[in-house]
């Protein structure tokens, strides 16, 4: 979750503003949300993953579940696949997550009944970097019709991207492989700062023609984590195909929570509803990612100036909330337990822990831990 | 072309349809009976007076939105288990139960479909009460269990078919599962007596069945909690380790927000442990953590003495409403002239009757009277104000003499 430079959470200035706009509005109560969610909500955050003059929007071609996080989205995208891709009921369907990728994905898939779960090439532990030909290598031998689970932007655990170059790439075998794919889309707007350039991978893939699900959370660049705020969009070929496909969706989320919970989407729907909320918004999304993209350049710069061995230039290269420092796992145990700096043991950082405090003594205890440990 | 040119349009939600035909029926006369929200004598939307007071103290409270754990906010799951267990139940002073917050009844339901599909391994058959609640079904099916019936409504007297559901009973194989509404049961509004429940009690532990008790009406059948959790009671003070869903939609009013629970009754505390370690194991890859709204407004007004007595006053209010409305419709269909015997509708409980109304006579309630339900017959009583309790009866003896 992220941090301020005091190290504390952070409530949003406008999700304040709102959940006041909402307590004192004695016209709302605690009905049910229909099935598939608020539709303010779902329309609205559709429009934010897909951009406001998406193609797809425009030829009534998509379609979106309100859903309990990105996790819920992930779960009820992946119970539908389960049932209705690539035949019915067809659990031996392979799915692809990247190598490494969030843990939970594995589950996700698992418990929706998938049997065969594979992983793609992605981290290059050497070059500290996109491993794309392994990439590329695996999406060309991975049988047709195989689901791909994509990191729309800020991957998790790794912040390394693929460029646009190289999403395209990546798009062109996928088409020609038939693949299928599943955007992870976590951090629109925290990554960058920019909505539209967080979300560019997702809506080349619609561009290029693709259907496509996309699970998207509110919780980070919302600040809502515990309000459980998440949407799936479904990207099809026509507003038939899309509607069928809802309605077996509604069937899934039925016996899942029946219905979503309704303070989170209010919030969300409310603000990406009114212009001057919207910027408000906006503005709050930037302050984290600038204090994130801030705080990378200068942990960088003082390795740099450390001259701490090894490279450096991965820590802004990377980006999102984590960084994979390339600290080795007895490193990683030096930082702990005589740093009192708590990473995980693949070397993953999360960069909401930096704050202007510690910079310096962060600095030094990598360059120790490097120095010191091989 | 399409990945989805296969997939078949799914049915229409046959409860939803009620609402959608009512919505664009134009008669100023018009009820809605399939609603299974409460309603107050104006027929709108009640917020409860606790609830406002609830979330107007989280609100001065500035409060983060760290995630909650994932087995939910534990001064609420600590709290729905004592209400359901009692304060003196020694299942819960002991420890030997885990509670786990879940997305209201449905989502409560489903963790505890999907841990017996994973934990209990000697049978996959889940026996429920014919009718039930049709979401019960598929939320098992889905989990992956197979479904099996007991008698258990007797369309001839509207009333419980105990010998039936007994003979039914004592025949289910051992180690099966067999899921009980605790309370006004959904759909029929027809509950044992107490002394019935100590009979099902006997058997179920003779049969050597897990008993999966769904309550989500505990306040809102009698008007008194302890009254209503009787049965759950009875049964763990038997010996009988249920494991249980819970649901605050009704009770609290707070359908949108989500909140329920699910609860094991375990061996001992360590048991209880490991049980809660799969859970959360269960629960992780469905949503990660759960919401936490509802969780907080429910937890303060079970936590804090005065909103806790506000609500018990509230809930007792809304049980009392429907019971009157219940009294007042047997009335007016004997003023109507009606010769029918209608007890079954005051002695049935909780928000849904069982008329025992036919398919035809439903069509011609909706048709010529816009009055609208399942074709089952049942009712929402939730949906009767004193205001068009009248004009029900009027129109459910012109369809019935």
């Amino acid at each position: 979750a992220y941090r301020t430079d005091e190290g504390q959470p952070w409530v949003l200035p406008v999700v304040k503003k709102v959940e006041q706009m909402i307590a004192n509005d004695n016209s709302l109560n605690h009905e049910y949300l229909p099935i598939l969610g608020l539709p303010e909500f779902r329309a609205n955050a559709s429009r934010i993953a897909l951009g406001d003059d998406s193609p797809a929007i425009k030829e009534n071609r998509i379609g979106s579940v309100q859903s309990l996080g990105g996790t819920g989205a992930l779960r009820i995208g992946a119970e539908f696949l389960r049932r209705w891709y690539n035949g019915n009921n067809n659990t031996a369907t392979p799915v692809y997550v990247s190598s490494p990728t969030w843990e939970n994905h594995n589950s996700v898939f698992m418990d929706a009944g998938f049997k065969d779960i594979r992983t793609y090439h992605y981290w290059d532990a050497a070059k500290r970097g996109l491993d794309l030909q392994g990439l590329l290598n695996d999406m060309e031998h991975a049988p047709e019709s195989s689901i791909f689970v994509l990191h729309a932007c800020a991957h998790n655990p790794t912040g390394t991207d693929p460029t646009p170059e190289q999403w395209k790439q990546i798009a062109a075998v996928m088409k020609r492989r038939c693949l299928f794919p599943f955007f992870d889309s976590a951090y629109q707007g925290f990554a960058s700062g920019s909505l539209d350039k967080d979300a560019w991978a997702v809506r080349y893939f619609v561009s290029e023609g693709f259907e496509l699900f996309c699970a998207q959370s509110f919780s980070k660049n919302f600040g809502l984590y515990n309000e459980r705020v998440g949407n799936l969009t479904v990207v099809g070929k026509d507003a038939d195909n899309v509607q069928r496909v809802l309605s077996q969706m509604e069937k899934i989320v039925r016996t899942t929570w029946s219905n979503p919970p309704s303070q989170g989407a209010r919030i969300v729907a409310t603000t990406l509803s009114s212009p001057q909320l919207f910027d408000e918004w906006y503005g709050n999304v930037k302050t984290m990612a600038d204090r994130v993209l801030l705080m990378r350049s200068e942990l960088r710069s003082r390795l740099e100036a450390l001259g701490t061995p090894g490279t450096w230039n991965h820590i802004t290269d990377q980006i999102g909330m984590f960084s994979f420092t390339g600290l080795n796992p007895k490193q990683v145990e030096y930082m702990i337990k005589e740093k009192h700096i708590y990473l995980m043991a693949s070397g993953r950082i999360n960069m909401c822990g930096l704050t202007t405090k510690n910079l310096d003594y962060v600095a030094k205890s990598i360059h120790e831990a490097v120095t010191k440990i091989q | 072309s399409s990945w989805w040119s296969h997939v078949e349009m799914g049915p229409p939600d046959p409860i939803l349809g009620v609402t959608e035909a009512y919505k664009r029926d134009t008669n100023s006369k018009k009820m809605n009976l399939g609603v299974g929200a409460y309603r107050d004598d104006n027929g709108k939307p009640y917020v409860l007076n606790c609830v406002r007071k609830a979330e107007a103290m989280i609100a001065s409270k500035k409060m983060d939105k760290e995630y909650l754990p994932i087995g939910g906010l534990a001064d609420f799951t600590r709290a729905s288990a004592e209400l359901a267990l009692g304060e003196n139940s020694e299942a819960f002073k002991s420890g030997r139960y885990v509670t786990v917050q879940g997305i209201s009844g449905t989502g409560s339901l489903r963790i505890g479909a999907n841990f017996l599909q994973r934990f209990f391994k000697a049978s996959r058959d889940v026996y429920l009460p014919k009718p039930s609640w049709g979401n019960h079904t598929p939320i098992f099916r889905d989990a992956g269990m197979q479904l099996q019936a007991y008698r258990y409504y007797d369309p001839k007297t509207c009333s419980l078919d105990f010998s039936g559901a007994m003979d039914d009973i004592s025949k289910i194989p051992e180690k099966s599962i067999i899921l009980l509404h605790a309370c006004a049961h959904n759909p029929t509004g027809v509950d044992p007596r107490q002394e019935q429940w100590k009979e099902l009690a006997a058997t179920v532990k003779k049969r050597n069945l897990l008993v999966y008790f769904d309550m989500a009406y505990q306040g809102f059948a009698s008007g008194d909690i302890n009254r209503d959790a009787w049965a759950v009671r009875y049964f763990i003070d038997q010996g009988i380790n249920i494991v249980l869903s819970q649901s605050f939609a009704k009770n609290m009013g707070l359908y949108g927000e989500r909140a329920g629970a699910f609860t094991v009754i375990c061996s001992d505390a360590d048991e209880a442990k490991r049980v809660e370690s799969q859970l959360k194991i269960l629960i992780r890859p469905m949503y990660s953590n759960p919401p936490v709204n509802g969780a907080r407004i429910a937890s303060l007004i079970l936590n804090t003495p005065d909103l806790r007595k506000e609500w018990l006053t509230e809930v007792k209010g809304m049980a009392d409403r429907i019971i009157s409305m219940r009294t007042q419709l047997v009335s007016n269909l004997k003023k109507e002239g009606s010769s029918r015997n209608w007890q079954h509708i005051t002695d049935q409980i909780g928000m849904f009757c069982f008329t025992g109304l036919k398919p035809e006579q439903v069509e011609r309630l909706i048709k010529e009277f816009s009055v609208y339900m399942t074709k089952d017959g049942r009712i929402s009583v939730a949906g009767v104000t004193s205001g068009n309790v009248g004009y029900l009866a009027h129109a459910i003896h012109q369809v019935t003499k």
